[in-house]
């Protein structure tokens, strides 16, 4: 051992006697056993990460330049478009990192119900991601004001004005929520304070334990064979592979370097992206008398948008308006118990039956049907055609336990597959 | 008893006794921070009633969305005798007739909803989730309804009033777009935001 190598664990050897360091690098990366047979659909946890940290990293930089009021705000974004050097990037890179965090998220749950991940043992990883998409949402619904453009204000004037639907206390509850009687430069201000610190930190520490469960456990696979079950006789896993370097050099790296390139081009060419990431009339200053034309928000949360519209009839003596809310909210809210939902002998839809690829496949048309009519304007077809999307949405989730159970699967390999 | 053992009632008790206080500090020290979230006083002074003459306005005319109270938009409509008499042939297609939801000031219960007939003033934000509506006042065929009276459409979700303000069936808006308080200082000044005398 030459002299700098003992020095070094020297060092190491001190820190490690009062910060688990080398304890922690080896749980978590070299070892770490991921199972092998990782496709495609594994890109996506570690490019969500990485886009968060794009997130934070730009959102910190636009702070020192954008002013919460509404005076300032608007103008303020474009002096960071003009006059601030790099604004223009900066910019773009939280703007389309908005739309690219709900891209991969969603592929990242897609991945998760194809391969059943959030089955036993992954339930709380399941529960978690959940949360970090509600997290998420709220995260671009509060930014989505700050620019102050004239879709920022009456996106969040309809969003808002859903806490109105509650019965009894709804009306009170808005104006809680604006601190004004209708949305006014003291919502700006409490928006970006959201925006920036509480939902921020709260996207951390959530984003933390769902890796933590994850490593407690050990990641799913495409086959959602176990990959413990078959050890060598040293204990590891003989499926697994050591996550550092395998993974991170081999897998994740080229993954992060192929999403940059294409993350590049969208920003660079096509940071508005057709009026789907940024859309026209915000680049109309917040008029509180001016409804735009079309009133759709940001592709992502267009499915639960056409679900809230798909509501236009009262039940139950209540209006409809409220079924509205208790639909999207439901729609969101329904995926957390999903782990037990699912009463498949068998996690991957590669060892499922019919039923449930079948239901999955229609499933995913429906929610990109919702999120097409989600941007277009509402007329009696249209409605008809969400009305039955926002059916098989729910019928996907609350018919499982009967199709899962019912279906005829097939065997499941004792060991990983490698196709 | 000996030294070591436990005195499982009293530990209780003591850590009942101690999440009780713990809990009721907690509730008291939220008390400013959701109390801070309230409209301020600066807020609640900007909420003040407005003035609009109307003396100007000609039958069939919106005035507005210009005028703002509590930042809302405002519709003052002066109908023709033409739209009146639509008002009267009482569409069967209105979710509320004759207004019997609170949506309106007691002395605008009525069928045109206001105080002058002729005169309509409203909240101009849907009752469903708050977009400000459009005023189509020509009968005509619009691409939204083929039997078209006139009246409010919201673009954000289809929502669809009549010349009175009166909510559509089938539609997402639960109620007839808001009347606001009002009252007349003159024949041509309106005062919107308050009752006045007329209550």
């Amino acid at each position: 051992m030459s002299a700098i190598q003992q020095s070094f664990k020297n060092v190491m050897d001190w820190v490690d006697a009062r910060l688990p360091v080398t304890e922690t690098y080896e749980k978590h990366m070299s070892k770490y056993y991921a199972p092998k047979n990782f496709n495609f659909w594994y890109f996506f946890g570690v490019l969500a990460t990485v886009v968060l940290v794009n997130q934070l990293l730009t959102g910190i930089w636009l702070t020192m330049s954008y002013v919460p009021t509404a005076d300032g705000a608007f103008a303020s974004i474009e002096y960071i478009m003009r006059d601030v050097e790099y604004g223009w990037m900066l910019r773009y890179m939280h703007s389309t990192g908005a739309s690219a965090f709900f891209l991969v998220v969603y592929l990242h749950m897609f991945r998760a119900l194809a391969y059943g991940s959030y089955q036993k043992p992954r339930e709380l990883i399941w529960i978690l991601g959940m949360v970090i998409f509600i997290a998420l949402m709220a995260e671009g619904f509060f930014g989505y004001l700050l620019p102050w453009g004239n879709m920022s204000f009456w996106a969040g004037q309809v969003i808002v004005s859903l806490a109105g639907a509650i019965p009894v206390v709804g009306e009170d509850l808005a104006v809680w929520v604006r601190g004004d009687f209708n949305i006014s430069g003291i919502t700006l201000n409490r928006f970006f304070a959201l925006h920036v610190v509480l939902i921020p930190l709260v996207l951390i520490v959530l984003v933390f334990l769902h890796i933590l469960a994850l490593h407690e456990v050990g990641s799913n696979n495409p086959d959602g064979v176990d990959i413990k079950k078959n050890l060598d006789e040293d204990g590891k896993p003989v499926d697994g592979i050591p996550f550092h370097p395998h993974y991170t050099i081999g897998h994740d790296l080229p993954a992060i370097v192929g999403f940059l390139f294409l993350f590049s081009i969208v920003m660079f060419y096509f940071p508005d992206g057709g009026g789907y990431l940024i859309e026209a009339p915000n680049y109309e200053p917040a008029n509180p008398l001016k409804t735009p034309d079309l009133i759709a928000p940001v592709w992502y949360y267009t499915p639960f948008y056409s679900m809230l519209r798909a509501a236009t009839f009262p039940l139950f003596g209540l209006d409809a308006k409220f079924w509205g809310l208790v639909v999207m909210a439901g729609a969101i809210a329904l995926p957390i118990v999903l782990p037990w939902l699912d009463k498949s002998p068998v996690k991957s839809m590669r060892y499922k039956g019919w039923a449930s690829r079948i239901f999955l496949t229609v499933f995913i048309i429906a929610f990109f049907i919702l999120g097409y009519l989600g941007t277009q304007h509402p007329t009696a077809g249209r409605t008809l055609v969400a009305q039955i999307c926002t059916g098989i949405y729910f019928g996907y989730f609350l018919l499982m336990p009967w199709y899962t159970s019912v279906e005829k699967t097939r065997p499941v390999p004792e060991r990983v597959t490698m196709r | 008893m000996s030294e070591n053992s436990v005195n499982s009632g009293r530990r209780n008790f003591l850590i009942g006794a101690t999440s009780l206080v713990g809990a009721a500090g907690v509730v008291g020290v939220a008390v400013p921070f959701v109390g801070s979230w309230n409209p301020s006083a600066k807020a609640l002074a900007a909420g003040a009633p407005i003035k609009v003459d109307i003396g100007k306005l000609k039958p069939g005319e919106m005035l507005g969305p210009i005028p703002a109270w509590r930042d809302k938009p405002i519709f003052v409509v002066k109908r023709s005798e033409e739209m009146l008499s639509i008002l009267e042939s009482k569409d069967d297609r209105l979710a509320d007739p004759h207004s019997e939801r609170p949506m309106q000031p007691e002395y605008a219960k009525n069928d045109g909803r206001s105080i002058k007939p002729d005169v309509l003033v409203l909240v101009g934000l849907c009752t469903h989730l708050g977009c400000s509506p459009k005023y189509y006042p020509v009968v005509q065929p619009e691409q939204f309804d083929e039997n078209w009276i006139g009246g409010f459409f919201c673009p954000c979700h289809g929502s669809k009033f009549d010349l009175a303000g009166r909510v559509y069936k089938g539609v997402p808006a639960p109620s007839n777009l808001e009347v606001p308080p009002h009252f007349y200082e003159s024949e041509s000044v309106v005062v919107i935001g308050e009752d006045g005398g007329t209550a």
